[in-house]
């Protein structure tokens, strides 16, 4: 999935504050650090990370924060809400005509798939709009472009129309219109050959080809792999051309993609779909908000929080959590927690919803009907052996009692005492998580962090500790 | 001045960096004329200056960690040699980032050609870094020096792609092998190293299709793909060139990286220099994989090709500054 190292590091230094009862200014500038690195190494323009992160920081340090209940959730909300911000809030569609023609001209720089994408368009509006596309060559550069074009055409029996690389585009666009009009076709889409924006004579082209066509959608091409340039490619291109929005291409790739927030941020262009693969048919309508959430890896922690402050008593989840932390994990919280689940929901949705969790729990198989037999199984324990875990591990004979107490089989009951075990395992895994990517002084920093929670949950302020 | 203006005593390197200056002249003036601005501004050295330079190399996409690593580097040389000018400063960025590319060693832009063998060259990369077109301008550079090349199309899934070798290949006068589109790259390898022998080729030039590296079944393929060559020809492919678009960002690295373990990469190529990208991220290539640069793309035309020279990149870069 792309963005996934970029929703890690977010995700490391929220945790950070996530855990927090009250924040400084120091935590805040800790964290805006964090997040300022990650976005740049996301590619994000250096410009929009500054501004960026200087509103984040204004909002989280404004005094509705530090007052607040929760502070750490609501920082993660103002994270989560900018990034929206910057990357629109709403789908945003083709403008199609409904009678006549629909012009759309691709632009982009050389490699960055507008022939592909082309074809992939014609795909899609032809299946989703039911329109009669006309892929146009306009490409007379690039050896052998017009064959990639008829070739893509050929694959999904969508008319294309050239006139081989001895006729100027401006000609070929003319004829080309005449033909689609003779020909039936509502839908023209017209593929330029790859240019540098900063190539005179050939953006000149660009704006000839625009304005004989009179294109209802000039979309710029981009590569998701693209670094800091994309602002200047995509403002360049922008102020040309009028660009109505932008593909984001080879977006199932492994960059971060942090090109789109530039794009978004920088020239307001509206990101209307992204290329997810090489097949025709991987054309996907991007949707800014999924994608912000999923930048983050975030808003599924927001659906948590939300769900887990509606049905759960904090004091319970606290001491949960703590327990699970510290490793001190017994029969007891386990049947506390399987309550909470089932309140909460599916029990598999719900492991989906934690960081960390999907990860660490694949191959870990959850059953819905387990519960009831595993909480038979504890209902069958004595209270001693519900607290201490070990006489149940240790002792054949109190598993064999068990087993026949709660009418399962030993095995079941050792496969109980596995995922105990395991889930204790995975906890401590969480609560220290991924310390190579942290450096020496955040890991102490973490784990600091997780020992004065564990104080905190018999003091006075123990009500503060949230996940 | 230093080291910086012995790099240039030769009149034949000047001249051959003009190119270079004419072809990044756009990357100069996006970022390093800031550079100029910079320095020539600030009143001192302190930690906003050096702030301000992490920034201005981030931008020219040189990779986060390398940038730290450089800036940080730098503040230490200020330290240790009690430099007190922000005008200083100029010399020593550049000499340093020599250093950081170099690292003391001999570092070659030659491919390994050889003259009375069979040189293999397989040239690899992400979907539109410009792989074809490299093949064709590396292509006529051998056959001017009188070489017998041949070129193979090995990819056979892009439409149109072998299509565009060829046309390549009739450009620059180099034999050409292909089988119909769609076929398995590997036993095009095999045939095409068959051909060679049987027509007394020098240089076979492999294209391959372009792959996104987290697609673990196409890098299993060009992992084959290698497998099949060095079978067939003893110690081959002779080079492996990764070709990377100088638009690409950090995501360069992990292409660089995984790259690396499918296929042992002995070389970049860095194609579109000519727009505004810095392409600086090849730096961080170099800095954390040790893979040299072997050529950059500086245009669109035939001999648009330059061998990868260091000193003339960071002349291209900051000529501006002196």
């Amino acid at each position: 999935m792309a963005f996934d190292n970029l929703s890690d590091r977010l995700q490391m230094s929220l945790r950070r504050v996530t855990g927090k009862g009250r924040l400084t200014e120091k935590d805040i500038e800790e964290m805006m650090r964090e997040v300022r690195l990650s976005l740049l190494e996301a590619d994000v323009n250096f410009k929009v990370v500054k501004e960026f992160t200087k509103v984040v920081k204004e909002q989280a340090m404004g005094e509705r924060i530090l007052k607040g209940l929760n502070p750490g959730q609501q920082v993660v909300k103002i994270v989560h809400d900018e990034l929206k911000n910057i990357m629109g809030e709403k789908v945003a569609p083709l403008t199609l005509n409904m009678i006549g023609i629909t012009k759309i001209m691709m632009v982009g720089l050389q490699g960055s798939g507008k022939t592909t994408t082309s074809g992939k368009l014609a795909y899609f509006l032809r299946k989703n709009n039911n329109l009669k596309p006309l892929l146009v060559a306009l490409d007379i550069y690039r050896p052998a472009a017009i064959e990639q074009l008829k070739t893509i055409g050929a694959q999904l029996n969508v008319d294309v129309f050239e006139m081989g690389i001895f006729e100027k585009p401006q000609t070929i666009i003319k004829k080309a219109f005449e033909f689609a009009v003779a020909n039936g076709n509502n839908l023209i889409i017209a593929d330029t050959a790859g240019r540098l924006h900063i190539d005179e004579p050939m953006m000149q082209e660009l704006i000839d080809i625009r304005d004989i066509l009179k294109p209802e959608e000039i979309l710029l091409n981009l590569d998701a792999m693209t670094g800091q340039d994309a602002v200047n490619v995509a403002s360049s291109f922008h102020s040309a051309l009028h660009v109505t929005g932008a593909i984001l291409t080879k977006l199932d790739g492994d960059t971060r993609g942090g090109a789109a927030l530039s794009l978004r941020q920088v020239t307001n262009i509206a990101i209307k779909f992204m290329g997810m693969g090489e097949k025709l048919d991987q054309l996907e309508v991007f949707h800014p908000d999924r994608m912000a959430s999923r930048i983050l890896g975030m808003g599924d922690v927001l659906t948590l929080v939300d769900k887990v402050t509606e049905n759960i008593d904090e004091d319970d989840m606290m001491n949960l959590m703590e327990k699970m932390m510290s490793g001190k994990y017994n029969y007891n919280d386990f049947l506390k927690q399987l309550k909470m689940l089932k309140r909460m929901g599916s029990l598999g949705g719900m492991m989906k919803l934690i960081p960390g969790m999907n990860k660490a729990m694949k191959g870990a198989n959850i059953d819905e009907k387990q519960t009831v037999y595993i909480k038979a199984i504890i209902q069958s324990m004595t209270k001693a052996e519900r607290k201490n875990p070990k006489l149940i591990s240790r002792s054949s004979s109190r598993r064999r009692r068990v087993a026949k107490g709660s009418g399962r089989s030993v095995s079941d009951v050792n496969k109980l005492i596995q995922s105990l075990e395991q889930q204790t395992q995975m906890m401590k895994k969480m609560s220290s998580m991924d310390p190579s990517k942290m450096n020496s002084a955040n890991t102490l920093g973490a784990m600091r962090n997780t020992k004065t929670k564990q104080k905190k949950g018999k003091g006075k302020n123990k009500s503060r500790f949230r996940y | 001045m230093g080291v910086f203006r012995n790099l240039f005593k030769s009149k034949a390197k000047r001249v051959n960096a003009q190119k270079y200056r004419l072809g990044m002249s756009r990357t100069r003036a996006g970022v390093f004329s800031n550079l100029k601005l910079l320095l020539e501004t600030s009143q001192i050295i302190n930690d906003d200056l050096f702030d301000e330079l992490e920034e201005l190399f981030i931008m020219a996409d040189i990779g986060v960690d390398t940038v730290i690593k450089f800036v940080n580097h730098l503040r230490d040389t200020v330290q240790l040699n009690n430099i007190s000018s922000p005008r200083d400063l100029k010399e020593i960025i550049i000499e340093e980032m020599f250093k950081l590319y170099v690292k003391d060693e001999i570092v070659s832009s030659n491919l390994d050609i050889q003259k009375d063998r069979l040189n293999i060259v397989l040239f690899v990369g992400v979907n539109g870094a410009g792989k074809t077109t490299t093949i064709g301008k590396v292509a006529n550079e051998y056959i001017s020096k009188g070489k017998k090349v041949l070129m193979v199309a090995g990819d056979t899934f892009r439409a149109g792609a072998i299509n565009q070798l060829k046309i390549w290949s009739e450009k620059v006068n180099a034999s050409f092998y292909a089988k119909e589109a769609g076929s398995d790259p590997s036993s095009v390898m095999f045939d095409a190293i068959k051909y060679a022998r049987e027509n007394d080729i020098e240089i076979i030039l492999c294209d391959t299709a372009g792959r996104l590296q987290n697609k673990v079944n196409l890098m299993k393929e060009l992992g084959k793909i290698s497998k099949v060559i060095t079978r067939e020809c003893e110690g081959a492919p002779h080079e492996t060139l990764l070709v990377v678009d100088a638009t690409t960002g950090q995501n360069g690295l992990s292409q660089a990286k995984i790259f690396n373990e499918v296929t042992n990469i002995t070389g970049i190529v860095l194609t579109k220099l000519d727009g505004t990208a810095k392409g600086g991220i090849v730096l961080a290539i170099k800095d954390e994989l040790n893979i040299p640069i072997k050529y950059v793309g500086l245009g669109e035309k035939i001999d648009d090709l330059e061998h990868f020279d260091i000193e003339e990149y960071i002349y291209g870069m900051f000529s501006d500054i002196f």
